[in-house]
């Protein structure tokens, strides 16, 4: 076995017996990186010496006797979280060499437990996007057919992971971007409840949205990264102060009398037909599982869409704000003045469905306007929350398709913002109602391309959603099918 | 029609973009066709409903006001486009 094929649990074993070290795995990475990134497109920044540096003060702490869950292991991270001494650029023009003065809560984070950071993964351009075509630095190809899409935003970050470019990743989702591009890779995904997770030091999109979450190859691996970076941290306001608990721990507990809702609202027409099967076949393992499947109703899902698509690009358009050429960035000042800077600088800095959602949100919270769009979407949000809380009086878990169709073709659907958005509709309800999400490994279509099933679980309720997930993971195969380029 | 020409010229204004005319002819068609779509929102009875501004209950975060280290104008300025006397340089606003 190579050793980019290891999962981090298996990384750990052979760190711990010294059947490998953190400089060899590293060395692997990037070798492999070196042999696939022009194929894939996945890495904005590769982090080399800094990677080899790292592995080497890891290796040095395992012999001195420190060890922390993720010593030695090499990571990669969505280029929205901000690093000292590496540039970020949230895949946009408009941050010029941007190179932060500090770390992110979670980046920090990685680094104190030991981990090795490879590198800045591509997204859509700051993670606006479900296909990763949105990117300054040219779109992700699918490592399971280079004509396709990843899925986005986090689309480097689950291609790489299911390139074995990285044992995991850290991506972001605003309205799906770690579930959908999970799915469309083969890999597992977790978005963890708002608030689990501190968001210091990544790059904001909808802040009332936005959510830190591992990409891994299996259940476990997302359960010893998400133990890493979650947590209360003082520097996010919306962090929330409630113990981590061990995931682990629970892991292997099963999905014996625990009760599963399928919302009907869900399985509906337009759900590929290889998609809806994968699905059923997975609901049917769970049944065997000795899980209880109970129909339920959330009612205000055909709401979702227009509800995120005011919230976000309201949210979005004043968070981007800040981006105005005078602090940082690339600024294009042609004369004119102040404001002609302002104009000139975010004119060409900004990609076309960025400027897209600045220009919906702005419309949405302008005067005259702010009632009928912003003031109703935050009421239907409450509402569809309020669909979640009646579900999981009846439920332990809901499970859905993760998106309608397997990854589409590069170029499909650019020419209709629409139709784009539609590629979540199974997932933007979670970051409206602020509970976990999780999406892993079902299927393979015909055309070879993996399907992926989406796990829904209470607020804070990650414990037992993995556990569900892990359940069906070690009764299927799936998650151990891998794409040509990852086995080299 | 959702939204007009004129009306995204506004928008634009208003969001600081400059965007040339093919810009926003195609703005004024996509945009028009997403408000389309979000007109769904008023088909749901929200009377009664309180607005839900985040996914979580939120209360003020407060801290102890403790003097504590600031980035310093250094690394502030480091990322500046047009560092100037410990200053951020902008174009002249005031003749």
């Amino acid at each position: 076995m190579k050793l980019t094929d290891l999962t981090i649990h298996q990384m750990q074993q052979q760190l711990a017996d010294g059947t490998t070290t953190a400089v060899a795995l590293t060395e692997a990475f990037l070798a492999q990186i070196d042999a696939t990134n022009e194929q894939l497109n996945t890495y904005i920044t590769v982090c080399r010496d800094e990677a080899l540096a790292a592995a080497r003060a890891a290796d040095e702490q395992r012999a001195n006797g420190v060890v922390r869950p993720l010593t030695g292991i090499p990571l990669a991270l969505k280029d929205i979280f901000v690093t000292t001494g590496v540039r970020t650029t949230c895949a946009s023009k408009i941050l010029g060499d941007f190179i932060s003065p500090y770390d992110g809560t979670a980046v920090a984070r990685l680094k104190e437990q030991g981990a090795v950071i490879l590198g800045k993964l591509n997204m859509d351009e700051f993670a606006m996007g479900s296909s990763n075509e949105n990117s300054a630095f040219g779109p992700v190809r699918n490592p399971w057919d280079n004509a396709c899409v990843p899925g986005g935003s986090s689309g480097g970050s689950a291609a790489c992971v299911a390139a074995a470019q990285a044992a995991g990743a850290l991506g972001t989702d605003t309205g799906g971007s770690i579930r959908q591009p999970a799915s469309h890779c083969g890999v597992v995904g977790l978005k963890p409840t708002y608030g689990r997770v501190s968001r210091y030091g990544v790059i904001a999109y909808a802040s009332s949205l936005d959510q830190v979450g591992p990409l891994t190859r299996d259940v476990r691996d997302c359960a010893i990264m998400l133990g890493a970076v979650a947590g209360y941290d003082p520097a996010d306001s919306t962090s929330v102060d409630t113990p981590v608990p061990d995931y682990l721990a629970t892991l292997a507990d099963g999905v014996a009398g625990k009760k599963i809702g399928l919302p009907q609202e869900y399985f509906i027409d337009g759900v590929d037909a290889e998609v809806k099967q994968a699905v059923d076949a997975a609901v049917a393992q769970y049944r065997e599982l000795g899980a209880e499947i109970v129909d339920i109703s959330l009612p205000h899902t055909k709401y979702a869409l227009a509800c995120y698509y005011v919230v976000a690009t309201a949210e979005a358009s004043s968070n981007l704000a800040r981006y105005d050429g005078v602090r940082y960035g690339a600024r294009v000042d042609e004369g004119g003045g102040l404001i002609e800077m302002y104009n000139r600088t975010r004119a060409a800095g900004f990609g076309a469905e960025v400027k897209r959602r600045i220009m919906l949100g702005t419309y949405a919270l302008s005067s005259g306007y702010y009632d009928a769009y912003y003031l109703k979407a935050q009421k239907v949000r409450a509402l569809i929350r309020q669909d979640f809380t009646a579900a999981f009086e009846q439920v332990d878990c809901i499970l859905t398709p993760v998106a309608p169709t397997a990854a589409f073709k590069l170029g499909d659907k650019t020419a209709d913002p629409l139709q784009m958005y539609l590629s979540d509709i199974f997932t933007l309800s979670a970051n409206l109602a602020g509970i976990c999400g999780l999406s892993m490994p079902c299927g393979i279509n015909r055309q070879g391309l993996p399907i992926g099933v989406q796990l829904l679980g209470r607020a804070f309720g990650e414990a037992e959603l993995l556990q569900t997930a892990y359940a069906f993971e070690q009764a299927t195969d799936w998650h151990r099918q891998r794409p040509a380029v990852a086995k080299g | 029609m959702n939204i007009t020409r004129a009306e995204v010229e506004q928008v634009a204004r208003l969001a600081r973009l400059a965007l040339d005319d093919a810009e926003l002819d195609a703005l004024t068609g996509e945009m028009d066709a997403i408000l389309a779509h979000v007109e769904q929102l008023n088909e749901v009875d929200t009377a009664g409903i309180v607005p839900m501004a985040h996914a979580i209950p939120l209360e003020n975060a407060f801290r102890p006001d403790e003097v504590r280290p600031s980035l310093g104008s250094e690394k502030a300025l480091a990322n500046a486009p047009l560092p100037q006397d410990d200053c951020f340089g902008v174009p002249k606003v005031i003749e």
